[in-house]
């Protein structure tokens, strides 16, 4: 476990920031700013120019550690409390839940709940009370 | 055009991610701990986001398409089923062992950081299952039609 310290300031901000991105991608593209959708539609185009957007759109994403680099001088902090093992498996099940889910933390949490769409507040109802379970029985039941 | 400004939305939201905090599992992790090393600052971002998403797309929405595709393609389906209910539920579990969330792994890539890159491989492998065990019960479900 490694101690965060609370930002609200930066998180507001940040989190502004997140929400003009998937108004911005409405108004231009009139899609939804979903990672998962973004990245599902890269391994399965329908055609080269549902491809494309999505691949700039990421390409956009990863450049975002560096602009926060360029402009703030301090690069953006990547703490990782877990153990290799803990990132495959954990990184494997959340692949599996967002398929079937339709959907994360950015398409429904932000997007759908934006919109007010009983299926985004139900699954983000969903997810965020099996994270907090799971975080519990992690670090409070396990120990680890 | 549509690439470039593809490329700066991404870019908007790839920020706002390492800004937030979103790419930072030990930050995300702390959001559900209330039991222990407790840090509400996820609460902040989800706030922002929704605040800015909720008032943009009433106005954005309004109008009868986007600047630069014929119509706006936004998901249609209001009932709650197993697979939404049940995915979400296996996301959750997913998202509390490894800390990070697709929306906050992809941002991190540009970290360089390896344990970033292990992570988001495995999230694909899991996508890839999952698409196949989606295309297998859909064969199912054709057969016994």
């Amino acid at each position: 476990m490694i101690e965060t310290a609370f930002t609200p300031f930066q998180s507001l901000g940040g989190g502004a920031l997140i929400g003009l991105a998937a108004v911005l991608l409405m108004a231009a593209l009139g899609r939804v700013m979903g990672a998962t959708g973004i990245l599902a539609g890269l391994i399965q185009p329908a055609n080269l120019a549902d491809w494309s957007w999505r691949a700039a759109v990421l390409a956009g994403m990863v450049s975002g550690p560096a602009a926060v680099l360029l402009i703030t001088g301090q690069a953006p902090v990547v703490q990782v409390p877990v153990s290799t093992t803990m990132l495959i498996v954990g990184g494997f099940i959340v692949g599996i839940g967002v398929t079937f889910g339709s959907g994360c933390t950015s398409g429904h949490g932000v997007c759908g709940m934006a919109r007010l769409s009983p299926r985004s507040i139900a699954a983000t109802t969903t997810f965020m009370i099996t994270t907090g379970i799971t975080v519990f029985v992690i670090r409070h039941v396990l120990g680890a | 055009m549509r690439l470039v400004i593809s490329y700066f939305i991404g870019l908007v939201f790839g920020i706002g991610i390492a800004i937030s905090g979103m790419a930072n599992p030990a930050k995300v992790l702390n959001f559900f701990d209330i039991a222990g090393a407790w840090d509400p600052s996820l609460a902040f971002v989800m706030g922002g986001a929704l605040i800015v998403a909720f008032a943009g797309y009433r106005y954005v929405l309004k109008r009868p398409a986007p600047l630069l595709s014929p119509s706006f393609q936004l998901p249609t389906r209001r009932d709650l089923d197993l697979p939404l209910i049940g995915g979400s539920a296996i996301f959750g579990v997913g998202w509390g062992i490894a800390g990070f969330c697709p929306g906050g792994a992809l941002p991190a890539l540009g970290t360089g950081r390896t344990e970033v890159f292990i992570f988001v491989a495995a999230l694909l492998a899991g996508i890839v299952a999952a698409k196949g065990l989606q295309a297998v019960i859909a064969n199912r479900a054709r057969a016994q039609a």
